[in-house]
Parts: C-alpha cells; sequence; structure tokens
C-alpha cells in the first residue's frame, strides 16, 4: 500500500565507506546476479550484445573528482577520486510509496525495506519519478519497477547458513567497503560506524530520511608536519666514507658488537 | 526529462477534452441531439484518447485497473479516479442532452468539478514532484488548469472568454518559464548535497557508472540546447495564444476558427513537449548532468 | 486502504546444490560456491573457507554465469576455409582435428623440433604445457610472462627469491604504512582489495605512487602522481635519505643479506666485482667474533657489515661499502631527481622519513621463538611494518628490472620482508635463483629437449645460444639481447618468425593468448606478419593451430582451432609446481571440475594436448606398450609424479597413515578429495615458520617436509646480483663468451649488480620534444582483458573506453566534453573519444586496457561500441624501437629480462572533429559462431 506505515523502529539498511570503497563493480553484478535469479522477475538486458547496451541493475557505482579549493599560499592539493555505490536508501519518507497509483510499491512496516510488489505494479514509472537517488528502474522486458530489495530474500533466509544471511552486495563486497545492520538500533555496529565516522544523507533536503548512511572520505593527501619528520633523516655521515665509519660505530654498539 | 510523445499526447489532448466537458457541463453550450453529440464526441475523443495515450507508456498497461487503489495518498491514482468518475458522470449528462434533450444541470455541474479536478489531479502529478524543481511550483496546476479551460472554451465556441485566458495563460506560461529557469538552482539541490562530498571541494562527475545507457538516462536526462529552447518557447507562444488570439479578434467562425484550433493544438503540444524536455530530474546531478 | 503488505516468501530456496570449484574469470584464482538449479548454473558468489578470498567476489568472478553462457563460446574443431583473418570456417569432427594436427606436428618433430614454437597466453597449466613441449623437443615454449610482468618476477627471484603476488604479499594484518608501486588492479585482484580494507579498519596508512589517481590509488591516503619511468629515481632517492641517516636494518642486512659478502675491488683482476669465495664456493663474510674470513652460512658466524679484507694483494670490501659509496652520492638526492620524477623534494624525503619512523619507532615483535640457518636462536620475531606492492607500473618500462630490484633493496634495507608488518612470501616461496633450474634448449630431433626451457641463468655460460653466436630459441631469450629473460618473449615470436630471424618456423601453436589483438604490440603490424605469404603464395608462417574458447580475434588467423571449454566445464589444477593459490600463512593449491558438462562438441584443451601426444607418441604420454598414458587431464592431474611423492597436487596424497599434504603416493580419489573439501587444499604454515622464513630452520625443514624442496636449502638476500655482475664482465671484454659489439654498451650500463636508473629506451629513440606526452594503459577492475567483452553484464559497465588528458593538456587543446583527438606516436596514429581527469600526471595520458574490440569477433553486433567507440592503445606500440640508423632491430624491451616496455609510449595528442568511428577501422572478420540474441532476461528457476 502507498500510504507509509509508521517509522519501524528496525531500520534495516546500508552503510557505504567512501574512504574504502576501491570502485571495483563487485556489488553490483553479484547484486545483478542474485537478483536475476531471485526476487521477482529476472533484471533484463537490452541490445545485449550490440551497441547502445542497456539493462536493469539495482546498484551502480558512480565516480567523482573532487578538486579541493585552491588556496593562496599552498600550492593546490591534487584533485580526488571517490568511487560511489548507490542503490535505494530505503528511506523513512520515501516518497517513491506515496506517489504509487498501485499500492505496488511500500515500505515493510516490520523493517523499513522499500519494495515493490511486481504483481500489482503497472510499469508506470512514477515512482522512479518520485525517487530523487535514481535508485529505481524500470525493467524494459518485464514492464515492471525494480530497485534494491535490500536482499529481503537472503537476508532472513532460513535456507541460508545464518553468516550468509546479509545481502549480496555486501557479501561480496572485497573491500568491506559496505555494511549492512539495523540503523534503528543506536548499539548496532552500523549505528556506532556512523555515530564513529560522521555518517551522512544523501541530499538531504529533500526531506526523504535516508535510511542508508555514507561515511565520508578520510582526509587525504595531508601536509606532513615537516619538522616532526625531519629528525627521521639527521645525517649521520654525507659521503661513503664518513659512512663507514658511523657503521663501525653502530656496529659495535649492536648485541654482541664489542669486537 | 524524457519527452515521451504518449505523455505530450496524454497531457495535451485529456487538457483540452475536460477543459470542453467543463463548459459542456456548466451549460456552455448546451446543445442537444447531433449537435450536443458532436460536441460530446470530440471532448471524450480528446479526453479517452489522451487518457488511453498515457496507458502507451505503462509497462503493464493490462493492470491499469489497479491504479484506482490507492486515492489516499497518490495523485496519480486519484487522477485516475477523477477521469474515470468525469467521464461517467458526463456520459449520463450527454445521453441526457443528446437522446432526451435534457439538460441535468446538477450532474452538469458535478461533471464540469469532475472535470477541473481531473485536470487539476493531472497537474498535481508533476508538481509535486520535489525531483523536479521546474514543475513543483503553484504555476504547474495553474497552468494546466487556464490551458484546460482556455482551450476547451475554444473548441466550445466560448471565444470571448477564449481570448482572455489565452492572454493570461501566455503571460502565465512566460512567467512560468522564466522563473523555472531559476528554480533548479534555488532548490538547493547540487552534486555536493547528492554526493555529500561538497566538504572536500567542488565536485565533478569523473566515471558514469556504465558507458551504456540505462533506464534513468533515457528517462530523466534530456539535455535541450539553449537557443533552441528561447525558440521553441517563441513557437509555442505564437501558436498557442498569439495567433490564436489573433484569428479569433478576426472573427471566430469556419475556416478562422479552424485555424486557431489547430495553431493552439500545436502551440500547445510545443509547450508540453518544453513542459517535459526542460524540466531536469535531481538525478541527472548523480550523472554530471541536469 | 489497510497497512496490509503482501506475503513474502522470506526463505526461497536458493538452489539444489552447490558445487565448489575454482573461478577463472582471471588470474586471482578465487574459491566459487557454483549455485545449481535444474542442473544449470544459477547463481555464483565466493566460498567462504577458501583461502584467496574468503568468500568475496569480483565483478568478474560475478558475472562468471555470462562468461558461461556467452554466444561467443566456439561450438566444435574449425578448420579455416577461407584466407587467414577472414573468419570464415568450417566445423569439423575432433577425429580430423586431431589428425589434422598430428600430420602437421609429426614430421616437424621428426626432422626440426625447433620449428615448433608452441607458446601459451594466460595458461594455469604452465607446468603441463611446458612439460609436452619438453617431450615434443622444441626449446621454443614459453607463456606470457615475457610481455607481463617477467621484470617484477625475474627481479624478485634474482633479488630475494619472490617478489609479489604469486610470491608474495604485505603482512596485511600487522602493516601500518603500505606503499603501493604502479598497480591498477593485480592479479591478486580480491586479497589486494581485502588487504587495503583491513588496513582501512586498522587506521593504518596507505601511500599510492601512481601517475593516474583511480582505485586503489583513489583510496590511498597520499596520492605520489609520479612520472612514469621515474621510480627507480625516487627510490633510490628514499635509499640515499635513508642510508645517509642510517635508519637501515643493520642486524637484518648483516645477517640475512649479501651487504656483508666480499667484493674484489681490483680493476684490472679479472674477478673484479665478483665475491670472494672459498674452496667450496661459498662467498665470504669477515666473521664478527673472529675477525677472519668465514664462509656466509656458517655455523655460528655474525657478518660484518662494514670489515674490508686484503686478498693475494686485492681489497675486498663488503657489498655495503659499495652501497654507501654509490648511493649517499648526491646524484641521488631528492633534490637531484624531483624534476625528473615530479615530485617535489620536499616530499620524497617526508616520505623517507615516516618509512624510518614506522620501520624503527613503530616496530612490533611478536613472541615467536626461531632458529635461523646459523644456528642462532631468536626469542622474539622484530617486525618493521612497512610493507609494499607493486607490479607493471614499474615493471613494464625498459628500465623495469632495475627498478623492481630497487624497490627489493629498498625494503630489504628496512628490515621488512619477511618480518612481521612487512612483505612476506608465499609458500613454496620463497626460492632463490639458485634454487631454480636453468634454461634448456638443446633440441635432438624425435627427441625429447635437454630439460625444462625457462629458468634463471647464473652467468654468460647458461645463455642459449649455438655455436656461432646465434640464438637458440625464436623469441631470442637467454641472448646478449636479454640475457635473463626467465619467461621467454612471447611478444617477439610472430615478429622473429615472420622475418625469419633468427629462423623460420614450420607451426605456431598458441593457447589462450588473443596475438592479433590486445597481446600484441603493433596489432595491425601482426595481422600482417600473420597473414603475409611468400612469393608461391604460401603462408609465411606455415601452420597456425589455436586453442580458445571463445571467438576471439586471434580465432580467426588459425587454421585450425581447438576449441576449449568454459572454467566451468573442465578439469584443471592450480599446482604448486606453477603458480599455486598459497597466502602467506598457508600453502595451498586447488583444483576445476565440470561442475557441467558442455553441451557443445568442445573439450579440455590439456585433454586434447594428452591425446595430441599420445599420438606424436611423446615421452610422458605414452605407456611402455604406445597407448595413450592418460586418458585426460583429470588422470594425469591424478597420476602424474614429477618427483618422488610430487606430483600437479599435494593435498590428499596417499600417505603410511592414509592421506596427507605434501609428499605422498597418488590416490586414485584424490579430485573426489578436493571437491569434498571445497575443490582447494590449504596446509598451515607453523606459528614459528610464518616469517623468516628464507632464514628460518623451521621454515626450511617443514618446507622439505612438504615437498617443496628436497634438502633444506637456506640463503640470503642479493642486494648485489653477482650473475649480473658476470654478464659485464664479458661485455668488459673477459671470459670466452662476449656480446657483440653493437650490445657490449648496453650489457655494460644496464646490467649493473647494484640498483641503477637509467631513462626508458624509447626516451632515447624518440624526440621528447615532439611526443611529450606518456600514454599508459590500467586494468579495469571489471573487466579481464579481452575476455569480458563477451559478457552482457559487464560490457554494459566497460563498452567503450576515453582516452583520460590531464587539466594541462586539456586546456591547451580547448577540449570539451565529447570531444576526439588523434594521438600519435612514432609508429603510428589513432583517432579516439577523449574525457578529462584532473587527478593525474600532467604529462601523461591514459585509458582503460583491452576495451576496443575488432568488428565480427566475440559474437557481438557490428555496431558495438567496443568496436565503433573503444579503441586499442596497441596501434601505437611497437615491438621493435624506431630504427636508430645503425641497421638493428632495437626491442622495445627490457634489455636484461626482454619485459616488454608497454608504458615506455610517447605520444602527441592533437583535437580532432569527431569521425563517425574511432581510427584505426579494421574490416570485419566473419564470425564462426553467429552472433548473440538483441535481448535477454537470464533466469534458470522458476
Ligand atoms: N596496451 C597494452 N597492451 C597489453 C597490456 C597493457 O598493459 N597495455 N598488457 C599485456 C599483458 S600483461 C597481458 S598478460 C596481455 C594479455 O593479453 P591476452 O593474453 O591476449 O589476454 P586475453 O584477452 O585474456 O586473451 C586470452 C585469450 O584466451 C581466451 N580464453 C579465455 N578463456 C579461455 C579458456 O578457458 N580456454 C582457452 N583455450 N582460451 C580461453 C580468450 O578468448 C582470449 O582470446 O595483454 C598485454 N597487452
Ligand atoms: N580486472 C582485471 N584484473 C587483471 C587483469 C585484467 O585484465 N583485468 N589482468 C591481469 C594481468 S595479465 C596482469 S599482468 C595484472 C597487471 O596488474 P597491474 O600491474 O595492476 O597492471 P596495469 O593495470 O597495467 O596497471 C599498471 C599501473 O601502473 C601505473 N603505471 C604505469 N607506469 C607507471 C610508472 O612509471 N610508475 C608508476 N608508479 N606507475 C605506473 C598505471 O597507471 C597503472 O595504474 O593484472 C591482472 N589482473
Ligand atoms: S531511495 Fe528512492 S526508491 Fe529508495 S526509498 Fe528512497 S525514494 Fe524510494
Ligand atoms: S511503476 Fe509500479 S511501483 Fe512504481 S509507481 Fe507505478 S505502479 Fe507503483
Ligand atoms: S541489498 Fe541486495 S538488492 Fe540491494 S543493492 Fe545490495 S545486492 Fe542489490
Ligand atoms: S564491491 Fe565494495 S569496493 Fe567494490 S564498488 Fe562495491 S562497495 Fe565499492
Ligand atoms: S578476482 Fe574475480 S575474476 Fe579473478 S578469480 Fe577472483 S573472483 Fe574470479
Ligand atoms: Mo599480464
Amino acid at each position: 500500500m502507498t500510504t507509509l506505515p509508521p517509522p519501524s523502529a528496525k531500520k534495516l539498511g546500508l552503510v557505504i565507506d567512501l574512504d574504502t570503497c576501491v570502485g571495483c563493480h563487485a556489488c553490483v553484478v553479484s547484486c545483478k546476479g542474485w537478483n536475476t535469479e531471485n526476487y521477482g522477475a529476472p533484471l533484463s538486458d537490452q541490445n545485449a550484445y550490440s551497441g547502445a547496451a542497456s539493462g536493469t541493475f539495482l546498484n551502480r557505482v558512480h565516480s567523482y573528482e573532487v578538486q579541493p579549493p585552491i588556496l593562496k599560499d599552498k600550492p593546490a592539493a591534487p584533485a580526488q577520486l571517490i568511487h560511489f555505490p548507490k542503490s535505494c536508501l530505503h528511506c523513512e519518507d520515501a516518497p517513491c510509496v506515496t506517489v504509487c497509483p498501485t499500492g505496488a510499491s511500500y515500505k515493510r512496516v516490520e523493517d523499513g525495506i522499500v519494495l515493490v510488489n511486481e504483481k500489482d505494479c503497472i510499469g508506470c514509472g512514477l515512482c522512479a519519478w518520485a525517487c530523487p537517488y535514481g535508485a529505481r528502474e524500470l525493467d524494459e522486458k518485464a514492464g515492471v519497477m525494480k530497485k534494491c530489495t535490500l536482499c529481503v530474500d537472503r537476508i532472513y533466509n532460513e535456507n541460508l547458513p545464518e553468516e550468509d544471511r546479509q545481502p549480496a552486495c555486501v557479501r561480496t563486497c572485497p573491500s568491506g567497503a559496505r555494511h549492512f545492520g539495523d540503523l534503528g538500533d543506536e548499539t548496532s555496529d552500523v549505528s556506532i560506524l556512523v555515530a564513529e565516522r560522521g555518517g551522512f544523507d544523501l541530499m538531504p533536503e529533500q526531506g526523504t530520511k535516508p535510511t542508508n548512511k555514507y561515511l565520508p572520505p578520510r582526509p587525504k593527501d595531508v601536509e606532513p608536519e615537516y619538522d616532526i619528520l625531519a629528525p627521521y633523516l639527521e645525517p649521520i655521515a654525507e659521503d661513503g666514507k664518513g659512512f663507514v665509519g658511523w657503521l663501525d660505530k653502530a656496529l659495535s654498539a649492536l648485541p654482541g658488537g664489542a669486537k | 526529462m524524457h519527452p515521451a510523445p504518449s505523455v505530450i499526447f496524454f497531457t495535451t489532448f485529456s487538457g483540452l477534452g475536460y477543459g470542453l466537458l467543463f463548459w459542456l457541463g456548466i451549460g456552455m453550450p448546451a446543445p442537444t441531439g447531433w449537435v450536443a453529440f458532436v460536441f460530446f464526441a470530440i471532448a471524450y475523443i480528446m479526453a479517452v484518447g489522451g487518457l488511453l495515450a498515457s496507458t502507451f507508456h505503462l509497462g503493464r498497461p493490462e493492470r491499469a485497473i489497479k491504479a484506482f487503489s490507492q486515492w489516499r495518498s497518490s495523485w496519480l491514482s486519484r487522477e485516475g479516479i477523477c477521469a474515470v468518475a468525469t467521464l461517467l458522470i458526463m456520459a449520463i449528462y450527454g445521453a441526457g442532452l443528446v437522446f432526451f434533450g435534457a439538460e441535468w444541470t446538477i450532474l452538469g455541474w458535478l461533471g464540469a468539478i469532475g472535470a477541473l479536478l481531473t485536470v487539476f489531479t493531472t497537474s498535481m502529478i508533476y508538481a509535486q514532484l520535489k525531483t523536479v524543481p521546474r514543475w513543483k511550483h503553484w504555476t504547474t496546476p495553474t497552468l494546466f488548469l487556464l490551458l484546460s479551460i482556455g482551450g476547451g472554451a475554444l473548441f466550445s465556441g466560448n471565444v470571448k472568454i477564449a481570448i482572455p485566458l489565452f492572454v493570461i495563460a501566455g503571460a502565465l506560461q512566460a512567467f512560468a518559464w522564466f522563473h523555472g529557469d531559476g528554480r533548479f538552482n534555488a532548490s538547493g539541490t547540487t552534486m555536493e548535497t547528492a554526493t555529500g562530498l561538497g566538504h572536500i571541494g567542488k565536485v565533478r562527475a569523473f566515471e558514469p557508472p556504465h558507458t551504456g545507457t540505462n533506464y534513468l538516462m533515457k528517462e530523466f536526462i534530456h539535455v535541450v540546447g539553449r537557443r533552441h529552447a528561447t525558440q521553441l518557447r517563441i513557437v509555442a507562444l505564437v501558436l498557442g495564444f498569439v495567433i490564436p488570439v489573433i484569428l479569433l479578434l478576426l472573427g471566430a467562425k469556419h475556416v478562422l476558427g479552424l485555424l486557431a484550433v489547430v495553431s493552439h493544438v500545436a502551440g500547445i503540444l510545443a509547450l508540453r513537449w518544453l513542459f517535459f524536455a526542460q524540466a531536469e530530474h535531481v538525478v541527472g546531478l548523480y550523472y554530471g548532468k541536469r | 486502504m489497510s497497512l496490509d503488505q503482501p506475503d513474502l516468501e522470506l526463505s526461497p530456496k536458493v538452489s539444489d546444490e552447490i558445487r565448489k570449484t575454482t573461478c577463472y574469470m582471471c588470474a586471482c584464482r578465487c574459491g566459487i560456491d557454483v549455485h545449481m538449479k535444474d542442473g544449470k548454473v544459477a547463481y555464483i558468489e565466493g566460498n567462504k573457507d577458501h583461502p584467496v578470498n574468503k568468500g568475496v567476489l569480483c565483478a568478474k568472478g560475478s558475472a562468471g554465469i555470462m562468461q558461461h553462457n556467452a554466444p561467443s563460446r566456439l561450438r566444435a574443431p574449425l578448420k579455416r576455409v577461407g584466407p587467414r583473418g577472414s573468419g570464415e570456417f568450417e566445423e569439423i569432427s575432433w577425429e580430423e582435428a586431431l589428425t589434422i594436427a598430428t600430420k602437421t606436428l609429426a614430421p616437424v618433430r621428426k626432422k626440426a623440433p625447433e620449428k615448433l614454437a608452441f607458446f601459451t597466453g594466460r595458461d594455469q597449466s604452465q607446468s603441463f604445457t611446458s612439460f609436452w613441449a619438453q617431450g615434443f623437443g622444441t626449446p621454443n615454449y614459453a607463456a606470457h610472462g615475457g610481455f607481463c610482468s617477467v621484470n617484477m618476477a625475474a627481479a624478485g627471484i634474482y633479488t630475494m627469491g619472490g617478489a609479489f603476488w604469486e610470491f608474495g604479499q604485505p603482512d596485511w594484518d600487522h602493516t601500518k604504512l603500505f606503499m603501493l608501486f604502479g598497480v591498477a588492479e593485480d592479479h591478486d585482484s580480491n586479497p589486494i582489495k581485502m588487504g587495503i580494507g583491513k588496513i582501512k579498519e586498522r587506521g593504518a596508512r596507505m601511500i599510492g605512487v601512481n601517475p593516474i589517481r583511480t582505485g586503489y590509488n583513489a583510496v590511498a591516503d597520499d596520492w605520489v602522481g609520479i612520472t612514469p619511468g621515474t621510480d627507480g629515481l625516487f627510490i633510490l632517492a628514499m635509499v640515499h635519505c635513508l642510508m645517509k641517516a642510517g635508519k637501515i636494518d643493520l642486524e637484518y642486512l648483516g645477517r640475512f643479506t649479501n651487504a656483508s659478502v666480499l667484493v674484489n675491488e681490483d680493476p684490472k683482476s679479472e674477478q673484479f666485482g665478483l665475491f670472494l669465495r672459498d674452496a667450496d664456493g661459498q662467498p665470504q663474510v669477515i666473521d664478527r667474533n673472529t675477525g677472519e674470513l668465514a664462509a656466509w652460512n656458517g655455523k655460528g658466524v655474525e657478518p660484518d657489515l662494514s670489515a674490508t679484507h686484503r686478498h693475494k694483494g686485492v681489497t675486498h670490501r663488503p657489498v655495503f661499502h659499495q652501497m654507501a659509496d654509490r648511493y649517499m652520492a648526491d646524484s641521488y638526492s631528492p633534490e637531484a631527481v624531483e624534476d625528473r620524477c615530479g615530485i617535489p623534494a620536499k616530499r620524497i624525503r617526508a616520505i623517507a622519513a615516516d618509512l624510518a619512523r614506522v620501520a624503527f619507532d613503530e616496530a612490533i615483535e611478536l613472541d615467536r621463538p626461531w632458529t635461523d640457518f646459523r644456528g642462532k636462536k631468536h626469542d622474539k620475531m622484530v617486525g618493521r611494518p612497512v610493507s609494499f606492492h607493486a607490479m607493471r607500473g614499474i615493471s613494464a618500462h625498459s628500465n623495469g628490472f632495475q627498478t623492481c630490484r630497487a624497490l627489493h633493496v629498498l625494503q630489504i634495507l628496512l628490515g621488512s620482508v619477511e618480518t612481521p608488518g612487512g612483505m612476506r612470501f608465499k609458500p613454496p616461496y620463497p626460492k632463490p635463483a639458485t634454487a631454480h633450474p636453468k634454461p634448456h634448449g638443446k633440441v635432438t630431433p624425435g627427441a625429447a629437449l635437454d630439460g625444462p626451457h625457462l629458468g634463471y641463468v647464473q652467468g654468460p655460460e647458461d645463455l642459449l645460444l649455438s655455436e656461432d653466436g646465434s640464438p637458440t630459441r625464436i623469441d631470442k631469450a637467454y641472448t646478449w639481447e636479454n640475457p635473463m629473460s626467465a619467461h621467454g618473449l612471447m611478444h617477439m615470436v610472430i615478429s622473429n618468425a615472420h622475418a625469419g630471424d633468427p629462423y623460420k618456423i614450420d607451426t605456431l601453436f598458441m593457447y589462450m593468448a588473443n596475438m592479433s589483438w590486445n597481446s600484441s604490440m603493433n596489432t595491425g603490424g601482426v595481422m600482417n606478419m600473420l597473414t603475409d605469404t611468400n612469393e608461391d603464395g604460401s603462408y609465411v608462417i606455415p601452420n597456425i593451430i589455436y586453442s580458445d574458447a571463445y571467438s576471439s580475434e586471434m580465432v580467426a588467423y588459425a587454421d585450425l582451432v581447438l576449441p576449449d571449454t568454459t572454467y566451468l566445464e573442465r578439469h584443471d589444477c592450480i599446482s604448486l609446481l606453477d603458480r599455486p593459490i598459497s597466502e602467506a600463512d598457508g600453502v595451498a593449491d586447488a583444483i576445476r571440475w565440470p561442475v557441467v558438462e558442455p553441451d557443445r562438441d568442445v573439450r579440455g584443451f590439456q585433454s586434447v594436448l594428452c591425446e595430441l601426444g599420445a599420438r606424436l607418441n611423446l615421452p610422458g604420454f605414452v605407456n611402455d606398450d604406445g597407448s595413450q598414458k592418460y586418458k585426460d587431464y583429470a588422470d594425469y592431474i591424478t597420476n602424474h609424479i614429477r618427483r618422488p611423492g610430487i606430483g600437479p597436487l599435494a593435498g590428499f596424497r596417499t600417505g603410511e597413515d592414509g592421506l596427507q599434504g605434501g609428499r605422498g603416493a597418488s590416490n586414485e580419489s584424490q579430485i573426489d578429495n578436493y571437491i569434498a573439501n571445497g575443490g582447494f587444499w590449504v596446509e598451515h604454515v607453523p606459528e614459528n615458520a610464518a616469517y623468516y622464513k628464507p632464514f628460518s630452520m623451521d621454515y626450511q625443514s617443514w618446507a622439505v617436509k612438504m615437498g617443496f624442496f628436497d634438502a633444506v636449502q637456506p640463503y640470503i638476500f642479493q642486494l648485489y646480483v653477482e650473475p649480473m655482475r658476470k654478464f659485464q664482465l664479458a661485455a668488459e671484454g673477459i671470459g670466452t663468451r662476449q656480446p657483440p659489439e653493437h650490445l657490449r654498451k648496453q650489457v655494460l650500463e644496464t646490467m649493473d649488480p647494484l640498483p641503477i636508473w637509467y631513462p626508458p629506451f624509447e626516451d632515447a629513440h624518440v624526440d621528447p620534444i615532439e611526443y611529450p606526452i606518456h600514454a599508459l594503459t590500467q586494468r579495469p577492475m571489471a573487466m579481464y582483458h579481452s575476455w569480458g567483452t563477451q559478457n552482457a553484464w559487464l560490457r554494459q559497465i566497460h563498452g567503450h573506453n576515453p582516452l583520460y588528458v590531464p587539466t594541462g593538456i586539456w586546456e591547451s587543446n580547448g577540449f570539451k566534453d565529447g570531444d576526439w583527438a588523434r594521438v600519435s606516436s612514432t609508429h603510428g596514429s589513432i583517432t579516439v573519444p577523449v574525457a578529462h581527469q584532473a587527478s593525474l600526471n600532467k604529462d601523461t595520458v591514459w585509458t582503460w586496457n583491452a576495451i576496443g574490440k575488432r568488428k565480427g569477433a566475440w559474437a557481438l553486433d557490428e555496431s558495438a561500441s567496443e568496436a565503433t567507440k573503444g579503441f586499442l592503445l596497441n596501434h601505437l606500440i611497437h615491438e621493435l624501437l624506431p630504427p636508430k640508423g645503425d641497421g638493428m632491430r632495437w626491442a622495445n624491451s627490457d634489455p636484461i629480462t626482454g619485459q616488454a616496455a608497454w608504458f615506455d609510449l610517447r605520444v602527441k595528442i592533437e583535437k580532432t572533429t569527431a569521425p563517425a568511428e574511432s581510427k584505426p577501422i579494421m574490416p570485419a572478420i566473419k564470425s564462426p559462431v553467429g552472433k548473440g540474441p538483441k535481448d535477454q532476461a537470464w533466469k534458470v528457476g522458476k
């Protein structure tokens, strides 16, 4: 149904670490694989082997270049490159749900996961229009709206071993940049991570109150404190000869050194 | 946004159709018999044709009936209900006029309100979207309504009313364009808020997530050249309002009237093309485009 | 409407069965769980128990299902019916295919086995294919290592008995400062990502040294955007700083490296620059206990880093003195190199200081006692938690060998190789050069070669030269052009065979290498060589047999195509005899097995070699009665015995008390045991043997027990590589084997036994002012060379490739989004789309490797973006350098190893109007497998 349920205590979602994501697209493809074989219609591909190929994906990795401000008295810090995976953020105030005319889009009462009931979806596309994040894609073949399911058919799946009950993208991420958990529980690992690392919302001004959070990249290319480092390279000799002199001394200082 | 022909068609003709129904509903004019039949036929062809066109862009049109269920929250659902209810009411009202020569006024007024509601709900589908700052504005429903009753007035022969409505609509449209041009920037949504990386510096899209295309890019990212847009705006204003007004002032009969209609419809189609093509969805920011 | 929501099936059945095997979407070889539904492959995910990937899987691995289903899969053996290169074939039976192959090869073997050139690409069965080639008797065998990363491998083996990736890895659990040189992806794809994740979690620091800031380098805390080809300068400047400050691990250097070995200092001596040796040939050191000469490995000896020695009137100084003389000179100072490297001197110093700080101030200790080979007991393991990793960015230059050496020497000076927090070897490595075989090339018609093809030379006497000094091998490996070419030179084979230099061949037999496209330099030229004809109309390279699994560009150039299976349809073994999947804490190997049977008339290539070997009567492939020895590859894997107790697989061998790892007799159900164990076998390195492996008796005896070698063989690191000095001596005119005149200078200047830097060769042949820009390629993480393209999922991610251009060049050319440029080298020019990147070295442009495709290949439609917008940089790179006017063919390779110098390329760039398609435009080849479907929606379950 289309009206939003009262906010659930349990808010399942992802936390994505932009400091660690190397942009490998593993999460993209494992998501495609799992969701092609599971939940609803397979994710189709058009022009699969020709020009202008396109297909349905529920998770995509962008990359951005960020140029730190160029200050007068300092050499310009180099531009940074940041990989940026993006899937449905399972918003608390999900506009995609309320616009849906059929009730196909809904937010689960028990854990806040936003889903599309494909049997009811007419493929009008309005929910995708309403989503600021581009998290919904209409599958051209099935004619229904597709979106990240938070792998609802994995995380509770009793046919999977306990340790595998996590989203496909999280399980596969080689660098461990994706975390899954209950963001409604302040004591959960993901909530702690968000608190410690200053996790943030995308487009907060849109008022969607995303559940998923992003962890910012750590500061990069920080100018070292040369003064503090300098003593580490205090010369002990200026040339080979001097070095040999130093060496003799240094060697005799080693254990068992006195000849 | 992708200017899909089906949606341009739908908004244009259902707007005109319901506009005409509005005038018929309030009895301006209130023809009977064959004349009524022709008026109602024109209104229904436009309204139903528009609605049918709108189903072309559905992935699963055979399930369209499900769209009536979510009236409590969904403008699209409300629109569907209003549209169908209005058509039903006006069908009865029209039958009265055509077959019984009877003017069931209350029913007519109900239908007229329904027609306005239909157009309003249609407009709110767009005006509600925070993701498209150009649309999220009072001018969107106002213009939809003005154009609908203005066009309806033209079709229904209410020339005296059509002329001022066209003048107002043209002016408001010009204002809406002008004001709309700045709304994306005013919305506060930027690449920096989209990525949350603004604290580091200026954000630029580097590589898209894929070299091919996808639904989002096809649906939401449509770049119209600035010069091209200005030209089209002028064309739309001239065709949609200036020419019809001149023609109507010259005398609204027969050929001139027909020309005014053709010109107006062409103008509205152009204007609707711009309505979609110029609307920028915030998701484009993720692709470094708008 | 109420808040009711649909009933969801939260526990759908995931699959009928999981089959565990090994991924082969790249050479990382992760363990995979293949989920089966109705006997079909439904979903692939990582195997949580697997030592390599511990459950994670990269994009390619997850897309394996699309590779396995690809429409480009070959369907049956193919016989060429049109001209070479046309792609016109007819499908034939295996019997016919094997008959043709036998008829072609049998006479060659009988008369002149060297006229078969058998080269394999990303072959993971090299111990098997080389065994086959050895049996055939041709000296002309190698895999792709020569154009890939032999500089790294050989520099590592000669210096310290192993390098990175297959040999070693950073100590991810302990390292505090990690420096990455010239890596975009590497073979160790998932482990590196997992390692970076671990480092980040611990808050340790990472520095990326790379002209391009993407991928790993993008997440590095610091980015050093070095100018290509200058890493050697940067590294040696850090060596300069560290030596000058005495920030080096003297204890470690004295005990575990040849820094203390005495070197002859007399320029007039024939032994000049060689080690002082005793009667047993052991290098000599001064023992600090006695002040007397001693063998480096004498019991209880404490080698002195500083003491000199006069012997027969000649002064002998320890290696370390020479190093101090050299590297403390001002020419190695940061100030002297900063302009060339594009790194400010201050920054170089800061990084060196940081290395010193972490290595010595933040040293760690593990409470693990161990005993070294001199019998000294150590009660702790001292760690210098700085670690390095590097790959082709420093390797694929013509100064790459020396640069890789420099990096290894830097690590060793810090005492961070094989110590906690540093760089660790993966068993069966470390293994010094002297423990490897030497190269063999003695041909006897109708008989096997005299020994293994590839190995590590110890001096001019080991070169593969015939009486008249001409090369024994078609690729000229182990000649004066590239004496230490440990992996052969696959990139020279076609060029040399075409030129008949050193001789003509009869049959080119290739496996798994797309030589007419992305794995060749000078792609267009190679196509011409493959199709060139003699006056009588016959082909210059008479016969080409090729095995591929897919409809690649190379298939079109073969006369006979032997279609392989996909990786889910065959047996394979990832063997300790080869490049195993071990990790630093465990020795491991693995198998592939047919989790599904092929649905086409294709066969595993190794099984085909078993049969072809038998038909050709090759030793090792026939029984005494002449019958076929190995029914198929599975049979070989199970029953082949290399040395007593040692076979292709080390796990589940038959011992006295049942199954055991390491040594043992063969076991008929070995493959089943592997399958039951998840497709792999692993045995953990004992705790007290986990570090200091080369010097640790704890490790050495475990290694012998496991069968890595037959007797303990501790060794010390070779800061000074004496064999290199032997080549120099020959160039100076000493000895019976000397380089030809035109190569003397090159040998002398490049084969320095201590790391040096010299400018990349292309700089000397090409005008750097006309061609001011460095042009590079990088591996995309989600694509494997040309294989990825046929994959419907992956090709949406990388369907074409722009040339990335730094801000300065972007602006000075007035480029805008969507623009195209003409990019030229001295060798050729291409016209390609450009894109802007700010986080890029200011003199460098680059593109993703191997995205561009030939029209008609890979079952793609001709409209495919790979062919219309994608491009190969290879058109601009030549296997030979531009002629110098001396009439010589100067190879575009490292002069020591022959490593192809892909990244030496210099170009110029100019804006041009957008053409309809990227150029050069090659005519389409005819697809032997048709084209893929337009749309697809793959689901095997209901
Ligand atoms: N410009 C530029 N060029 C480069 C490089 C670079 O950095 N820059 N790198 C170089 C390096 S390091 C390398 S290793 C080469 C790689 O170049 P190649 O070795 O040519 O790489 P692939 O494209 O992987 O091609 C291998 C062939 O193996 C086939 N194949 C795949 N799976 C199977 C199988 O299961 N069985 C069989 N029989 N065949 C199979 C594929 O279809 C393909 O035709 O490229 C080199 N080329
Ligand atoms: N996904 C994927 N993985 C692969 C492969 C693949 O095709 N796809 N191929 C496999 C193969 S065959 C190989 S050989 C490995 C190679 O793995 P890598 O060694 O990672 O090879 P490249 O991608 O060629 O990356 C070379 C890197 O060196 C940088 N570089 C170039 N010149 C210089 C220089 O002078 N100095 C420094 N510091 N950096 C420089 C380039 O910018 C680039 O980042 O990857 C293997 N893994
Ligand atoms: S991210 Fe988009 S699709 Fe997901 S809940 Fe929020 S608005 Fe809806
Ligand atoms: S596309 Fe489907 S889920 Fe989305 S709004 Fe329309 S009916 Fe609802
Ligand atoms: S949670 Fe599942 S559906 Fe969502 S992005 Fe990850 S893999 Fe895809
Ligand atoms: S799998 Fe992990 S590292 Fe790779 S792109 Fe996704 S989030 Fe980033
Ligand atoms: S890194 Fe990826 S492609 Fe390579 S073996 Fe592992 S999972 Fe397969
Ligand atoms: Mo390679």
